[in-house]
């Protein structure tokens, strides 16, 4: 069943949109679940109530982040049928397994423990709140892995058989399956890209309270944590991605060439391209400026490692080049910053001037989205760089989709894009309106009655209603003084 | 009618299974939310939220594991299924996003709270909706052409779909409905016991309505029930039906605490037992079966050595999670 281009396209559109809207919250929330799980046991461990405090600071945040990532996601379970329906018939049985998988080991478990975890400090005691806050972590970083391993051998398939219906169906080993060639590299590498998008919102968040008053000790303590991730792990992801990119390389070389801008074949050494415009139509690479032999170099440790460019690939089986290749700089460049600015810090560190230095404050500021841009520029390197196949090699996209006319996926494609920009446009809204009152003492956390905000917008703080302040240990007025002054505080409850 | 099992069987009520934990548990979430405007702002509404508020999130897990494991099991049928009814399957996702949303939104940001109590109630109405007309559609039959759904985008828009749709909205609403009865107090409590009782008639009535328009759609469907030998089995399954709603009305009326609840289940059961009479062993009634959509039989065993380990403990923490927010919510909100 082919459909026309347009009906085509527009399902590629919608996959598009709606991954890349739903890959942002997870993107935050594997992170930010593991910060809380690491917060809440500083908290059991110290017995300092900062640790307290933020840790319910952030947990507001994550229950928005949570809750859209969500809905977000099922859509995706369901799009696999509504808009790649021959794609699913004939990979369902290779892919639909690590799929289910996915559900029964993660969304379960994470979705099972965020009651407990959100609402249930008080009724289980903080040791078993602790253990659900961990099952909620895992449950995130075990989904990543599941729907990396489908998503990877998507890219790199191994272990299959071709059915006599046209199916792929598994072969002997499902660990060759799950473990295929590009998912350990793909798994290290955005696991990470999720813990540093998450560290840099943090420090980002530190950073802004930093700067309206430096001597908050809850933005001190943050901003330092998220700078520390920052400064060890930024080097470490632009290693993994080094890796990644071998791996890629010898395995989609396609996509290699894409992100490197080489149409020709550079048989004594390949140019590092900094710059240029991809002209696909005429196959070269215009205004380009490079620097010799860097990229063979990079890719094969060696200056003079000969590399096949796109000359080698029949013209319709390449990629789109400059999509590919300006994504894959911009989230190189992002990177690059990243590791910047965790220099920065421990330069700042060593003076002694981590909270005391207004331009890496704005520094941390400006870098606060820069993981989400990373983030989605590296899906959509290695997504669209795996065009025009859905099964790399062995399916192509035109023949994946499903047989839905223009209207109908027109329709839904303008319905999503109006939900979602509304709805999580409203939502992200919410989340930078709870990081704009600075974290204090006597953080509430998630709560829910009518009763809370009519009392800490009114006069008459009593301990009674206010348990966690008293766990909290500090003054009452403190947090209820914040909760007048910034009006969203008050609806915290 | 001959049962062999086999593994695509067990997967056939591998999925019933997750369907029917899903209608029942995120039943009662968005029948709350298509009852919500009955309540009034304030405390009953907050009341109300916060039955379901821990829960909601796992409930809803069941219908992407309803939705995956059909992909996994049965690939041909989520093949077929969802391109035929695109437009409701849309229609349900958006419901649920804003569903969801209003979880959490309705709290942050007071201004706005009605706006979003109506998106909490608009989306359930139109999940619920959705999913109803999504059974109507199956059950009229889709149309099929090799591998893959060969009918028009608005195929599935028939009475009889909306007579569905209708159908689980009311029975969504009576699981609330009685859901909320044990969860809620004082006013909201008497409130409930009031809805109770309307949606009980509503959802007999309405299922009545469908079970007897479904047999006029498909000859098999008319055989299965109107014929012997399957008349004595089948016939067991309206006879229960009455029973069960006399018991019903009875326990609504006396105010019980969980009976209301239970039997609301039952009718539920008994629906789901009334739809595996109609389908066996068909996926999509009269074309394609339950073994010609199986997935191989590696996939088939891979996965259920894992249904069979996690699915056990699924339940056990699923269950301690009901445990921990036990009894009449709390009107001081959960800490």
């Amino acid at each position: 069943m082919i459909a026309g281009d347009e009906a085509l396209l527009l399902a590629r559109i919608q996959f598009a949109f709606t991954i890349s809207f739903h890959f942002i919250f997870p993107a935050f929330s594997i992170g930010l679940a593991s910060y809380l799980a690491v917060l809440e046991g500083l908290w059991l461990k110290t017995g300092k109530p900062l640790y307290l405090d933020l840790f319910k600071y952030w947990l507001k945040v994550f229950a928005i982040a949570f809750a859209m990532g969500v809905v977000s996601g099922i859509v995706m379970s369901y799009q696999f049928g509504t808009n790649w329906s021959v794609f699913s018939d004939k990979a369902g049985p290779v892919i639909g397994p690590l799929m289910a998988y996915e559900v029964l080991t993660a969304f379960f478990l994470e979705a099972g423990f965020l009651g407990v975890m959100l609402f249930g400090m008080n009724k289980v005691g903080k040791k078993l709140h602790f253990a659900a806050t961990l099952m909620v972590a895992l449950g995130t970083a075990v989904s990543a892995f599941w729907i990396l391993s489908v998503n990877s051998w998507m890219q790199t398939p191994v272990g299959y058989e071709i059915g006599a219906n046209g199916q792929f169906l598994p072969g002997p080993s499902w660990w060759a399956i799950v473990f295929n060639p590009s998912f350990p590299y793909r798994l290290v590498h955005t696991v990470i890209a999720a813990y540093l998008t998450t560290a840099l919102v943090v420090g980002g968040v530190g950073a802004w309270h930093l700067l309206k008053d430096k001597g908050n000790a809850h933005a001190r303590k943050m901003f330092s944590m998220a700078m520390w991730m920052a400064a060890l792990v930024a080097p470490v992801q632009i290693f993994a991605g080094d890796l990644h990119g071998i791996n890629t390389l010898e395995h989609q070389p396609a996509k290699v060439m894409a992100m490197e801008g080489h149409f020709d074949s550079h048989p004594d050494g390949a140019p590092l391209y900094l710059f240029g415009i991809p002209d696909q139509a005429n196959q070269r690479l215009d205004y380009a400026i490079g620097i010799p032999r860097l990229s063979s170099l990079i890719l094969k440790h060696d200056l003079d490692a000969p590399l096949a460019g796109l000359d080698t690939v029949p013209r319709e089986d390449q990629p789109p080049v400059a999509i590919v290749f300006w994504s894959f700089r911009i989230m190189v460049g992002i990177g690059l910053a990243m590791l910047g600015l965790g220099l920065w810090s421990l330069v700042a560190r060593m003076r002694g001037r981590l909270y005391d230095w207004p331009w890496l404050h704005r520094a941390a500021l400006v870098m606060a989205p820069s993981g989400f841009v990373a983030v989605i520029a590296g899906w959509i390197t290695t997504e669209v760089g795996r065009q025009p196949f859905t099964v790399y090699g062995l399916l192509r996209t035109a023949d994946s989709v499903s047989p839905l006319t223009v209207p109908a996926v027109a329709a839904s494609l303008i319905a999503f894009v109006v939900v979602y920009f509304a709805v999580f446009g409203v939502g992200v809204w919410y989340i930078l309106r709870i990081m704009s009152s600075p974290p204090h003492a006597g953080e509430r956390g998630v709560k829910r009655t009518e009763r809370g905000p009519i009392r800490s917008a009114g006069i008459t703080p009593g301990p009674t209603q206010n348990p966690t302040a008293r766990e909290g240990g500090e003054t009452l007025i403190d947090g209820d003084g914040v909760a007048e002054r910034d009006g969203p505080t008050g609806d915290e409850r | 009618m001959s049962v062999n099992v086999d593994l695509t069987t067990v997967w056939a009520f591998v999925i019933a299974f997750a369907v029917m934990m899903y209608v029942v548990m995120d039943g009662f979430d968005l029948g709350i939310g298509i009852l919500f405007p009955a309540f009034a702002p304030g405390e009953e509404r907050d009341q109300a939220m916060n039955a379901i508020a821990p829960v909601w999130d796992g409930n809803e897990t069941w219908l992407v594991l309803g939705g995956g494991g059909l992909m996994a099991a049965f690939p041909l049928a989520y093949a077929i299924i969802l391109p035929a009814t695109y437009p409701l399957i849309v229609a349900m996702l958006l419901g649920l996003v804003f569903r969801g949303v209003a979880f959490e939104f309705r709290w942050r940001d007071p201004g706005h709270r009605a706006m979003w109590d109506f998106a909490f109630t608009a989306g359930s109405v139109i999940a619920a909706m959705a999913q109803g007309m999504i059974l109507g559609a199956l059950l009229q039959g889709i149309e099929v052409a090799g591998r893959a759904y060969s009918g028009g985008w608005l195929d599935w828009l028939t009475p009889y779909s909306v007579l569905t749709g209708i159908g689980v909205v009311a029975g969504y609403a009576l699981l609330g409905a009685t859901f909320l009865a044990i969860k809620v107090g004082g006013k909201a409590e008497d409130h409930a016991y009031r809805l109770a009782r309307i949606t009980a008639f509503a959802t007999l009535a309405l299922m009545a309505a469908v079970s007897l328009a479904t047999p006029f759609l498909v000859g098999q469907y008319w055989q299965r029930w109107f014929t012997m030998p399957s008349f004595l089995f089948a016939s067991q399954v309206p006879l229960l039906v009455v029973i069960i709603a006399f018991f019903l009305l009875r326990g609504i009326a006396r105010r019980r605490t969980y009976a209301p609840f239970v039997l609301s289940l039952a009718l539920f059961l008994l629906g789901m037992i009334g739809l595996g009479v109609s389908m066996w062993p068909h996926v999509i009634p009269q074309s394609v079966t339950i073994w010609d959509a199986a997935a191989p039989e590696r996939s088939q065993v891979f996965m259920l050595v894992g249904v069979a380990i996690i699915m056990p403990m699924i339940l056990a923490y699923t269950g301690w999670a009901y445990w921990v927010f036990r009894g009449k919510v709390d009107d001081a909100g959960y800490h």
